[in-house]
């Protein structure tokens, strides 16, 4: 791109190393997954830290993968929603979403996984309050929330429970 | 949750056998919470919505639009933008090949504009580059001349004789007056009122995308989130020049619709791109861009009269109902027609005087969203109705009920209400719904109270109200239109099991129709494995994902053509186990003889060969309503609704919080029961936001609040816990009795929320969404 500075980009992605070429200084770390490294799970409901819908972990920490510079995810761990389970090994969370009917357009859904599994991992029987506060940040406009919330309790006993 | 049970639909459509199914459920079949076949692609994050997609070689589309909510186009120079490196294509109007308008029911709409703009964020120019920050500074390099003109922003001003016309033919989009009973009835209590409504944003989470890829002979398949692939198709193909057969367009996952993706998008730009180029090309709104590329919900203006006797009886309605359609037409038509056919409630009422309109403005278009012209006008009878048992000093639940409509009762239209309409029902199961506790119980809980964490308030000057609304509308399409859907059904044998595969245009935009489709078909056909094939135009057209339509047209077309493959399997059979078709039932697997307890195995039946049946399903007739008198019998059947809210309001700041909703509504028969509660808790969200949040805010004609930090959608802790009543009352005229689900509950959660914040503040609240300044002596909240 004329005018640009390009960079490569090295870092850890689901517990794979990753070298991307060619990334514009511009893109967002959501761009980079998204379009440069076949990792859509991550979605893109605002692309201005509004909505959660592109929830990730970078070293271990829940942020907006849209408001994260793709330069400074440079030797960074990063753990998306296709890196807590996959259709053959489900995620207790996952798991919950699906029993529950959390999921209708589903387009919110990834970015709740993953706020929902930050929140569990650190409070494993979180109250409703907690889990409203919580997930807070991550807009759904299709579930009124309900859902949401059984799925997230749901979670957690599963997870006590023992089943991961 | 309860469930009210009550028997099958009395009437089936002639020659329609019993289901075997009914009696006895299939696992994962009609009536059962079966599991979403799409629900683990969506939780791993596997599913391809039409903003994932990617195609090598894969060009990126962008957009140029008007700033200016009305101008003349003096010029448009495209040179600089083209000599971008990276730029492949930089198009205008001149480059559009076939039709240069289009639009769902006019086409006025300019594909890409060129004398003139007439609303904010218009297209005018669209480019396809290799980066999209390429595109994005292409679009920069654009250099369009406007002449601003004064923009036309008032519908009642742009209704007046002499304002300048932004169509050839008027600023009246529609006008439609309906007259019944005596016109000069009087009576001994009158209410009137003035009600406004704002502009609401279908808000849906994934942005209008599409990937275009030409086929190198001239046509071009196009993989959108749409809501109705065959109407799209038309228009398509008609502004790209090509016979609809060179243009396929198949469903991407659709990330949300409510309206939103009714009308045409990016879908004609993106296959201009592609074409031109003859490279794929993906084209991908921002939220800001998505606020202006879709349409909205209609803002209001209502003027209400409601007469009754002392006793509470209603004697007249009269309503003027002035919709604000924008710029383009879209589908203003047919939501001014429900603002008119529904404006005096769910009520008896011997006579009406009601005039919808809808005008042209220079504001952004205005169309379909979930509820689609009967969520203005519930709002204002349903604050008529509170008024007046204040008026009478009746309780408003009685008032209510003693005027509700039930079977038999008549619309303004003169039009007999032929199935449940069960409003008494609803509003005693909510009125007998237990009340949430006054205080929260527990340790302080911040989040329960108004101002949530930012810890406004511990309770002190926080007071409490309780309101109720009921609503109802229209399934389906209406006025003499002929909604059907397509359903194809092949049943075949495939490593000795059997197997069915259903085809439809049906656009599943995450209500759930894929698993209602493969529900079905378990059920009909008593086989566990089913497919659902991607919904595309290569099958029939299935009509719209809206109106709350699909379950009864796309599934009543699944379930006719499963009967027809089931009657062709056992015809079979006839003679081997029994002479008596009537005594054979498909179930697990094996065709069931129900007299002699035999079963004959399913797959060894159909052996090598397949069934298939093709199955077009026509609601019953409807007729248009008369022009002069808006008599007629316009629609073919009605879904009611209602709500109970409580809601605290600090009334020092103005802070308000919903702290339950509970909901009564009839579905018919809920196919999937938690599909159908996610459809009310979702559709609740919704109203409780135009209640008290959602407003496009629009100054001079321009967009003020374009991005999800200004514009508020309810988040977890806006929206409250809900009790639901599913009654399930079947109705006469549909496969299984269903009715719609999806928008009543955004029909008569608006007023139930904003009749308990008249209660707990005795302020008039006649405009939506509420705002902290109207609770406020001190302050006056300003335009109106
Ligand atoms: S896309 Fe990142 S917060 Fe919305
Ligand atoms: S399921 Fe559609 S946005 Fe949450």
């Amino acid at each position: 791109m004329e005018g640009a500075e390009i960079v490569r980009l090295n870092l850890r992605i689901n517990g794979q190393p990753h070298e991307v070429d060619d990334v514009w200084e511009g893109e967002s770390l959501l761009y980079v997954l998204r379009e440069r490294l076949g990792l859509p799970g991550s979605k893109n409901a605002c692309e201005q830290g509004e909505c959660g819908s592109c929830s990730i972990y970078l070293d271990g920490q829940l942020v907006c993968a849209c408001l994260v510079l793709a330069g400074q995810a440079e030797d960074r761990e990063v753990v998306t929603v296709e890196g807590l389970g996959g259709s053959n090994d489900l995620h207790p969370v996952q798991e919950a979403f699906l029993e529950a009917g959390a999921v209708q357009c589903g387009f919110c859904t990834p970015g709740l996984i993953v706020a929902a599994h930050e929140l569990l991992s650190r409070r494993p029987d979180p109250s409703e309050s907690e889990i409203r506060e919580a997930l807070a940040g991550n807009l759904c406009r299709c579930t009124g929330y309900e859902k949401i919330i059984d799925a997230v309790s749901l979670a957690g006993r599963k997870m006590a429970g023992g089943s991961t | 949750m309860s469930t009210h049970t009550t028997a099958p639909p009395k009437t089936r459509p002639p020659g329609t056998p019993e289901t075997t199914g009914m009696d006895a459920p299939t696992k994962d079949g009609v009536g059962s919470s079966a599991r979403r076949p799409d629900g683990v692609p969506k939780v791993t994050g596997d599913f391809a919505y039409s903003s994932d997609l990617w195609a090598e070689g894969m060009l990126w589309g962008a957009t140029v639009r008007s700033p200016h909510p009305r101008a003349r186009i003096v010029s448009i120079d495209i040179s600089k933008a083209l000599a971008l490196p990276g730029v492949w294509a930089v198009l205008t109007h001149e480059d559009v090949p076939g039709r240069k308008t289009y639009g769902l029911e006019l086409p006025d709409q300019p594909v890409l504009a060129w004398d003139q703009v007439r609303y904010e964020g218009e297209a005018v120019v669209i480019i396809a580059a290799e980066h999209p920050e390429t595109a994005r500074r292409a679009a920069d390099r654009v250099t369009i001349v406007y002449e601003e003109l004064d923009p036309i922003t008032d519908p009642e001003a742009a209704l007046e004789v002499g304002t300048d016309a932004l169509h050839p033919g008027g600023n009246l989009v529609r006008h439609v007056p309906i007259r019944s009973g005596d016109q000069d009835a009087t009576a001994d209590v009158v209410v009137t009122g003035d009600y406004a409504t704002r502009m609401q944003d279908q808000a849906f989470l994934g942005p209008e995308s599409g990937l275009a890829v030409p086929d190198g002979e001239g046509g071009v398949d196009l993989y959108v989130a749409t809501q109705w692939m065959h109407v799209d198709l038309g228009q398509l193909a008609g502004s790209l020049g090509l016979t609809e057969d060179r243009v396929r367009i198949t469903l991407a996952g659709v990330g949300g619709a409510f309206g939103a993706r009714e009308d045409l998008s990016m879908q004609i730009h993106c296959c201009m791109l592609a074409l031109h180029t003859n490279r794929p090309v993906k084209m991908m709104y921002s939220r800001e861009e998505s606020f202006y590329g879709h349409v909205h919900r209609h803002p209001a203006r209502m003027h209400y009269e409601h007469g009754a006797t002392k006793a509470g009886d209603l004697v007249y309605v009269k309503a003027k109902i002035v919709l604000d359609g924008g710029a383009y037409a879209s589908s203003s038509t047919a939501v001014v027609s429900n603002a008119a056919c529904f404006a005096a409630g769910p009520y008896n009422v011997p006579n009406t005087t009601i005039d919808g309109y809808v005008a042209y403005t220079n504001n952004p278009p205005c169309g379909a969203m979930r509820g689609f012209g009967s969520v203005q006008v519930c709002f204002a009878y349903e604050s008529q109705m509170d008024k007046l048992a204040d008026a009478l000093g009746m309780d408003p639940v009685d008032l209510r009920i003693r005027n509700a409509m039930t079977t038999g009762s008549r619309l303004p239209t003169g039009q007999k209400v032929e199935g449940p309409a069960p409003v008494k029902e609803l509003l005693e199961s909510i009125r007998a719904m237990p009340l949430p506790p006054a205080t929260p119980a527990g340790p302080l809980d911040l989040t329960r109270y108004p101002g949530g964490v930012s810890n406004t308030t511990h309770g002190e000057g926080v007071r409490r109200g309780i309101g109720y609304g009921v609503g109802f509308k229209n399934i389906a399409y209406s006025e003499g239109f002929d909604d059907y859907s397509t359903a194809r059904v092949k049943l075949w044998v495939s490593g000795g099991e059997p197997i069915v595969e259903v085809h439809t245009a049906a656009a599943e935009v995450g209500q759930g129709i894929v698993t209602v489709q493969m529900q079905i078909a378990r059920t009909e056909l008593g086989v566990d494995q089913v497919v659902v094939l991607p919904a595309d135009t290569q099958v029939g057209s299935a009509g719209s994902t809206s109106a709350s339509r699909q379950t009864s047209m796309t599934g009543g077309a699944v379930r006719r053509a499963c009967i027809a493959v089931r009657m062709r399997v056992l015809q079979k059979v006839v003679g081997t186990l029994t002479d008596d078709p009537g005594d054979l039932s498909l179930n697990g697997g094996k065709i069931v003889s129900d007299s002699l307890g035999m079963t004959l195995d399913l797959a060894e039946v159909i052996g090598a060969g397949s069934f298939e049946e093709t199955y077009e399903y026509h609601h019953r007739k409807t007729s248009p309503l008369d022009p002069e008198t808006g008599q007629g019998d316009a629609h073919v059947a009605f879904a009611f609704s209602a709500h109970r809210a409580v809601c605290d309001v600090d009334l020092e700041l103005g802070l308000v919080k919903v702290v339950e909703l509970a909901t009564a509504q009839d579905v018919g028969k809920a196919i999937n029961p938690q599909a159908v509660e996610g459809q009310i808790e979702g559709g609740s969200a919704q109203g409780l936001g135009l209640a008290v949040m959602e407003e496009i805010q629009i100054k001079d004609g321009k967009i003020m609040n374009p991005s999800f930090t200004d514009y508020l959608i309810p988040t977890i802790l806006d929206m409250p816990p809900m009790q639901i009543d599913i009654m399930e009352l079947g109705d006469p005229d549909s496969e299984y009795g269903v009715k719609g689900v999806g928008e009543p509950p955004a029909i008569s959660s608006t007023p139930a929320i904003v009749a308990a914040l008249r209660d707990a503040s005795g302020k008039p609240l006649a405009r939506i969404p509420v705002r902290p300044d109207d609770f406020l002596d001190f302050i006056s909240s300003g335009d109106d």
